[in-house]
C-alpha cells in the first residue's frame, strides 16, 4: 500500500528464530523427537508496512506470529522490537514493551471472553497496563468503538450477541487500545464470510492509514494475503523460502514452492483476466512432510519438480538473486 | 439439451419449528441437475446452500423439520419415497461428501473396512471381494500403497487423504449423482487442488456433481452451471461462463467483487457488501437481497421470480437459460454494476453492521 518503504527503519527484527517442541520418547527408543515448527527464521519489519505471512496448514506461521511477539518463548535466535531485544527480557522487563505489540486472533469466538461484555474486553489491556481512572478508560473505550465501527450502544452485549464480523472488530478494538505501533494479525479474517471479508479488510487498510500501524499479517489466503500485504514471506515447513515485494512474487516467483502455491489457486475467470495472468498450473503430489522428520537439505524438495542431487545434500539459505530477490533454493526460478 | 434432468427439484421449502414459530430456510427453491453436468452452488452461510441438498437426500429427520416440494430423481420423487427405497437411492446411486470428512467415517474401524462395508451394504458381494474392491477405490483416489494403507484408521490419514478416502466411499458405487459439501474448504490449496481434480476425473467418467461452495474460485474453476443462493433463495442461475462474464444479480457481483484476487489490479479498498448475511426467520416480504442492495427501488418490496430477463431470451431456455430474481432493468445491468461497485468502494464511513 505505501510506495517504497526501503528508507523506513526497521520496528521489529527476528533474526534465526527457532521454535522446537520436544515430543514425548515413544518408549522404545531413548531418543526424544522434535517438532521443528520454526526453523532458523530471519526477517525484518519496516514501520508502517504490511508483512504478509503465507503457507499452508502446519508451515509454523502462527508459531512464529506467536515467536515475533514472544507469546512464546524461543528456542534460538533473537527478536528486537523498536530496537530492544525483547527474547530475553524478563516476564517484568518485558510487560512496559507489550503495548507497543498486539494480537488479532483467527477465531473470535474463541478469543473473547464470553462471560465479559464487549466494553469490559476492551478495556481490560487498559486496566492492565493503568491507562487511567474510571472515567478515562469508558471514554477510550467508546472511542475505540467508533473507530473499529461499532455502536456505542454495544458496549453492554456480550459477544454471543454480535455477529462474526463484528466480533473480529471487537477484538481489534482491544488490539488498539493501548496504541500500539505493531499489530501481529494470525488469520484475521478467514472465519468470515466474504462480504463481511471484505469489510474487515478495508477496516484493517483504513487503521492503517490514521495511526500509522505496522502490520504482520499472517494468513493461508494468497489472494487475501496480496491485497493487504507490501512484502510477503512464504514459509514451508517452519522455514521462509522467499520473501520478496508482493507485486514482483506473485508477477514472478521466484521459488518453485511460491510458484505451485501460487498456480494451486482457483482464480475467477470474469472474463477480464488475459492470458498474461492465467498461469500453468502445477499440482504437486503428495502433501506436506511431517515437521517431526523434515527432509535432509531443502525442506521442498520430496514434491519439488526442479530437485536435483544437491537438494537433498544441502539446505540452502535465503540469499539474494541477481536481480534482488530473496529466495531460499539453489536454482531459483528468476536470476 | 435434450435429455431429461437427472435431478430436478422444484419449488423446495424447508422450514424449521422453533420456539419463535416457524423459519423458513429454503424457500420456493427449483433447480435441476443434467446427467454428467456439474451444478455450482454459492452463497454466504445461512443461504440455505447446505439445507437444500440435506432436504433432497431426506436427510432432515428432525420432526421440527418440514419438508415441502418436489424433488425428482430420474422420474421417482424423492421425498414420497419408501424410506426402504430411499435408503436403497443414498449412497448407491446419490452420494455425499461433507466438508469435514471425520465426521463421515469411524474412528473404530479401519478405512478399508468402512468402503467395503458400503459396498455390502448395497451389494451381495463376499467379504473379501469388497475389501478388494476397496482397495482398488482408494489406489483410484489417488492414494498410494493402497493396500496396506486401507489397514488403517481414520487418525491415521491426512486430512487431504481423508477426503480422498470419503470419496472412494463416496464413489464405491458407481453413483449418478455426487453431492459434494464444502469439500475442499478444510483443505490446504495444493491439496484443494489434488481434489478438484479427482472430481473432474469423477465426472469425466459420467458422474454429475453438485459441489457446494462458498469459494467463487473454486466454482468457477470446475462448474458447468451456477446457482447463486441468498437467504434461503435462488438469487442467479446460468451456465458458468454466462455468470462468470455477465452476472446480473447485484449480489453475484458484490460476492465475485470482494474477493481479492490474486492476479489483476490491486485495489486499495475493497468493494464490500454492505450489512450483513440475512439470518433465516428475518427474511424480508420483497426481495430477500434488498436490505443490503445499493440498488433498492420501490419495486424490490414485492419479491422477484427467478427469470429468464429480456436479455438474456437469446441465450437459450431450459438447461442453458440465464436466469436471476431482480426487478433492475434488464438491458444496462454491465453499467449498473459499474456504479454499484464505485459506491460500495467509496464508503467513508466503516459500513455499520446492522445489529440482529
Amino acid at each position: 500500500m505505501s510506495a517504497s518503504t526501503t528508507s523506513a527503519e526497521v520496528l521489529l527484527r527476528a533474526s534465526d528464530v527457532t521454535k522446537h517442541y520436544p515430543l514425548r520418547a515413544d518408549g522404545l527408543s531413548r531418543h526424544r523427537k522434535v517438532l521443528r515448527a520454526v526453523d532458523g527464521v530471519s526477517l525484518e519489519v519496516r514501520g508502517g508496512e504490511t508483512l504478509g505471512i503465507v503457507g499452508e496448514s502446519g508451515c509454523g506461521k502462527s508459531t512464529l506470529g506467536r515467536c515475533l511477539v514472544r507469546l512464546t518463548e524461543l528456542t534460538g535466535g533473537q527478536v528486537e522490537f523498536d530496537g530492544r531485544d525483547i527474547s530475553t527480557l524478563s516476564t517484568r522487563r518485558l510487560r512496559p514493551v507489550r503495548p507497543g505489540m498486539q494480537l488479532v486472533f483467527q477465531d473470535p469466538q474463541a478469543s473473547l471472553n464470553p462471560r465479559r461484555r464487549a466494553g469490559d474486553i476492551v478495556a481490560e489491556p487498559l486496566l492492565v497496563h493503568r491507562y487511567g481512572d474510571g472515567a478515562a478508560v469508558r471514554r477510550r473505550v467508546a472511542e475505540l468503538f467508533d473507530v473499529v465501527g461499532l455502536a456505542a450502544a454495544h458496549l453492554d452485549r456480550y459477544p454471543h450477541e454480535f455477529s462474526g464480523g463484528q466480533r473480529q472488530r471487537i477484538g481489534i478494538a482491544r488490539a488498539l487500545a493501548t496504541n500500539p505501533k505493531l499489530i501481529v494479525a494470525d488469520e484475521p479474517v478467514s472465519a468470515l464470510d466474504v462480504s463481511i471479508q471484505a469489510q474487515v479488510l478495508n477496516l484493517f487498510a483504513d487503521l492503517q492509514e490514521e495511526f500509522a500501524l505496522t502490520y504482520v499479517f499472517i494468513a493461508h489466503d494468497l489472494g487475501v494475503v496480496r491485497h493487504v500485504s507490501d512484502r510477503i514471506a512464504v514459509m514451508y515447513l517452519g522455514e521462509i523460502v522467499e520473501l520478496g515485494e508482493t507485486e514482483a512474487l506473485y508477477k514472478e516467483p521466484a521459488h518453485p514452492y511460491t510458484q505451485a502455491l501460487l498456480s494451486a489457486v482457483p482464480d475467477i475467470d470474469d472474463g477480464t483476466v488475459t492470458d498474461e495472468v492465467a498461469r500453468e498450473r502445477i499440482v504437486l503430489s503428495g502433501e506436506v512432510p511431517n515437521p517431526v522428520d523434515k527432509p535432509t537439505g531443502c525442506p521442498f524438495r520430496t514434491r519439488c519438480p526442479y530437485a536435483q542431487e544437491r537438494c537433498a545434500v544441502e539446505r540452502p539459505r535465503l540469499t539474494v538473486t541477481a536481480s534482488g530477490r530473496h529466495t531460499a533454493c539453489h536454482f531459483p526460478l528468476v536470476d | 439439451m435434450p435429455d431429461q434432468p437427472l435431478l430436478d427439484v422444484r419449488d423446495l421449502r424447508v422450514s424449521f419449528r422453533t420456539r419463535r414459530g416457524s423459519v423458513t430456510v429454503v424457500d420456493d427453491l427449483s433447480f435441476s441437475v443434467s446427467p454428467g453436468e456439474i451444478l455450482g452452488v454459492v452463497g454466504e452461510s445461512g443461504s440455505g446452500k447446505s439445507v437444500s441438498m440435506l432436504a433432497v437426500l431426506r436427510l432432515l429427520t428432525s420432526p421440527n423439520v418440514t419438508v415441502e416440494g418436489e424433488v425428482r430423481f430420474r422420474g421417482r420423487d424423492l421425498l414420497t419415497l419408501p424410506d426402504k427405497e430411499m435408503r436403497a437411492v443414498r449412497g448407491r446411486e446419490i452420494a455425499m461428501v461433507f466438508q469435514d470428512p471425520m465426521t463421515a467415517l469411524t474412528p473404530v474401524y479401519t478405512v478399508g473396512w468402512q468402503i467395503a462395508e458400503q459396498i455390502r451394504a448395497h451389494e451381495k458381494v463376499s467379504r473379501k471381494a469388497a475389501h478388494a474392491r476397496a482397495v482398488g477405490l482408494l489406489s483410484d483416489v489417488g492414494i498410494p500403497d493402497a493396500a496396506s494403507r486401507a489397514n488403517a484408521y481414520p487418525h491415521e490419514f491426512s486430512g487431504g487423504m481423508r477426503q480422498r478416502a470419503v470419496i472412494a466411499m463416496a464413489l464405491s458405487c458407481g453413483p449418478a449423482l455426487l453431492i459434494a459439501d464444502e469439500p475442499t474448504t478444510a483443505l490446504d490449496v495444493t491439496v484443494q487442488a489434488q481434489i478438484l481434480d479427482l472430481m473432474r476425473e469423477l465426472n469425466a467418467q459420467g458422474s454429475a456433481v453438485v459441489l457446494i461452495t462458498h469459494d467463487m474460485g473454486v466454482i468457477s474453476q470446475i462448474a458447468d452451471r451456477v446457482l447463486v443462493m441468498y437467504g434461503g433463495r435462488a438469487a442467479e442461475e446460468g451456465p458458468r461462463r454466462a455468470v462468470f462474464h455477465g452476472p446480473r444479480h447485484p449480489y453475484t457481483w458484490g460476492l465475485l467483487d470482494s474477493v481479492p484476487r490474486v492476479g489483476g489490479s490491486r485495489l486499495r479498498r475493497l468493494p464490500t457488501i454492505a450489512g450483513m448475511p440475512v439470518a433465516p426467520g428475518s427474511l424480508p416480504e420483497g426481495c430477500a437481497f434488498a436490505p443490503r442492495c445499493r440498488l433498492r427501488h420501490e419495486r424490490c418490496e414485492e419479491r422477484p421470480v427467478l427469470s429468464i430477463g429480456s436479455a438474456g431470451a437469446d441465450v437459450g431456455s431450459g438447461a442453458d437459460a440465464h436466469r436471476d430474481a431482480c426487478w433492475l432493468p434488464d438491458d444496462d445491468r454491465a453499467s449498473l454494476r459499474l456504479t454499484s461497485r464505485s459506491a460500495a468502494t467509496d464508503v467513508p464511513d466503516l459500513e455499520r453492521e446492522a445489529t440482529p
